[in-house]
């Protein structure tokens, strides 16, 4: 018999090439932006003010930026405030899921289908950003951390991800355990949960991505400047060019070129930790999408 | 068997999960708390709102805040940025994931795929903030951007002032931040096309081309539709942070949007039912636009959301 496997052409090699090439450009761009930030971060910063062109690696060598960083109390401050939403968050916003998510999941409940529309048509339609703000100053959750918690709880459509998920968990698993005896509770947190290990790190990785990236409710109902999470206190940084309090003591000369620095350094401060995580879930993302989900 | 009375059937339901129905109420306590309560408090866009007065007590004003809104100057300016900003990173920002999928489907390489798919997922998580701080400071005058032009022989200018530059670095901006992500969900339809119909079009001499079109293209079609669905159903619901945090008044000409100008109109100037208003306004068109694609998509073929 002969071989089903065709000699390439000449034509797909070219393609070939082009596609790692381009692909390779497509890299480049991704990374250079990231790149010039960690290389300015670790300039010089005189030198840094009188460069010009692309940057490829730190002009000078200069860790001065990040003493400065750390040394400024509301940038520990905001690290401890997001930590502490992530933590907290994070935990209730998996629990919450997995009780929507479970409940959703189960077959012959006879109000699966009311209480399915109700969540569901929260993904399509909502009263706005005004009410949604007069609602948590109506529930007292204005200027605390847990009102950047409590409101955010569910995110409908990481909901419908993890139902999807559960509903492929084999419905005989579930069975044997009911005839052993086991309540829902036991079920949920003995059978489906440790069965969803891959999709469950998905989740968290998604809530907490969108915890640690958030600010713009922080910024409309915090007012206390203690309670400030970190990318509330970045925002100011790199907006508002508030670098005063951390460049006091330097001659006003000096106040601009510092100051790029610092919004550079922070910046990395305040990206890192993620972009340290996602990688190591990357091959379960595709789990994590909706597309599989949305149709039932 | 005898039927049921409804009454018996609720009875045997709570009977049979009972403990069910415990561990989703504190989820509907928290739907109906931030998503129906929410809802209800919209109401106040029908009345002239005042904290003092409560949303029950504040008086009706029926559509006179809508009026406002229809009348006013920035209606039409509003209406086209939002339209043109959603087109344009429709038109722009959804083929890019598709071709970068389908670029990636091709690489044989296990480790260059992987690596690819790591750093063009990296910006995704850079949050919105350290990427519109990015962009501003790229785009001063001293800035990177400026520093490339300036090597290809143009002119220094403050990019973010120029309202005519806005709409090409929002929707550049984006694709960069969100094609790679994008990809993800085509690349795990791309591992579903069935691998027997590409050796059958081998057999009947398709080149890559011809598989291109008529084997990888109709397999990934259904995706492709939802996307598309779903992309559409949110046409006029342009987010407002990445806006609130890149525009300046020199740029609204171009930039404001209607969520942005609610933000403005409502959280800085507290003008509470005139901005609920146009953000119910908003969201009904949304509804609306999703119900309709939606209809679209079923009458074309067999795809659709519900």
């Amino acid at each position: 018999m002969k071989s089903l496997k065709v000699k390439r052409s000449r034509g797909e090699r070219i393609f070939t090439v082009f596609n790692y090439i381009f692909l390779s450009l497509i890299m480049l761009l991704c990374l250079y932006p990231v790149w010039y930030v960690v290389a300015a971060s670790f300039s010089n910063s005189n030198m840094l003010t009188q460069h010009t062109g692309l940057l490829l690696k730190p002009v000078g060598w200069s860790t001065d930026a990040y003493s400065k960083v750390f040394r400024n109390p509301m940038i520990v401050r905001g690290y401890f405030n997001t930590l502490f939403v992530l933590v907290v968050g994070v935990t209730l916003d998996i629990i919450m899921t997995a009780l929507g998510a479970y409940f959703l999941s189960r077959r012959r409940v006879l109000f699966k289908k009311p209480i399915m529309i109700l969540i569901m048509f929260t993904m399509f339609f909502s009263g706005g950003m005004i009410p949604f703000y007069l609602n948590l100053k109506d529930l007292q959750l204005r200027d605390s951390l847990w009102g950047l918690i409590l409101p955010f709880m569910i995110s409908t459509y990481n909901l419908v991800i993890l139902k999807t998920s559960f509903e492929s968990i084999p419905e005989s698993l579930i069975e044997a355990a009911q005839i052993d005896g086991a309540g829902h509770v036991t079920i949920l947190s003995q059978v489906v949960l440790p069965l969803s290990k891959a999709i469950l790190a998905v989740m968290v990785l998604y809530y907490g991505v969108a915890i640690w990236n958030s600010w713009f409710w922080a910024s409309a109902i915090i007012r206390t400047r203690e309670l400030y999470p970190l990318q509330v206190i970045l925002r100011e940084i790199l907006m508002q060019n508030d670098v005063t309090s951390m460049t006091t003591g330097v001659g006003t000369m000096d106040q601009e070129s510092v100051a790029m620095t610092i919004k550079y350094a922070t910046i990395v401060v305040a990206t890192v930790p993620i972009l340290c995580v996602y990688p190591f879930l990357q091959k379960h993302f595709a789990k994590g999408t909706i597309a599989g989900a949305v149709k039932e | 068997m005898k039927e049921l009375s409804l009454f018996d059937k609720v009875k045997k339901d709570w009977m049979r999960n009972k403990s069910l129905y415990i561990m989703v109420l504190p989820v509907l306590i928290f739907f109906i708390l931030f998503h129906y309560k929410p809802m209800y408090g919209a109401i106040i866009a029908f009345k002239d709102y005042t904290p003092a007065l409560g949303i029950a007590e504040s008086p009706w004003v029926g559509l006179e805040n809508f009026s406002r809104f229809f009348s006013s100057v920035y209606f039409g300016r509003l209406i086209r940025n939002t339209i043109l900003l959603s087109v344009y990173s429709l038109i722009f920002g959804f083929p890019a994931p598709i071709i970068l999928a389908l670029l990636l489907n091709e690489v044989r390489s296990k480790k260059f795929k992987g690596l690819t798919q790591t750093v063009t997922y990296l910006p995704h998580f850079i949050s919105m903030i350290v990427v519109t701080g990015m962009l501003v400071d790229f785009s001063m005058t001293s800035g990177l951007f400026n520093d490339i032009i300036e090597l290809f022989g143009g002119e220094r200018s403050p990019l973010l002032q120029n309202p005519d530059l806005y709409r090409t670095i929002y929707v550049a901006s984006g694709i960069w931040q969100e094609a790679g992500w994008g990809s993800i969900i085509y690349l795990s339809a791309l591992s579903g096309v069935d691998s027997q119909l590409y050796e059958a079009a081998q057999i009947d001499g398709a080149g890559k081309w011809k598989q291109l079109l008529n084997v990888t293209l109709p397999g990934i079609m259904p995706t492709i539709v939802i996307m598309f669905i779903l992309k559409m159903g949110t046409l006029m619901n342009m987010g407002y942070e990445k806006t609130i945090l890149l525009y300046n008044p020199a740029t609204y000409e171009t930039a404001d949007i209607i969520s942005s100008y609610i933000y403005r109109i409502g959280l800085l100037d507290q003008d509470w039912s005139y901005s609920t208003a146009i953000g119910l306004f908003n969201s009904v068109i949304n509804f609306a636009l999703l119900l309709i694609t939606n209809k679209l998509a079923r009458k074309c073929g067999e795809t659709s959301l519900w």
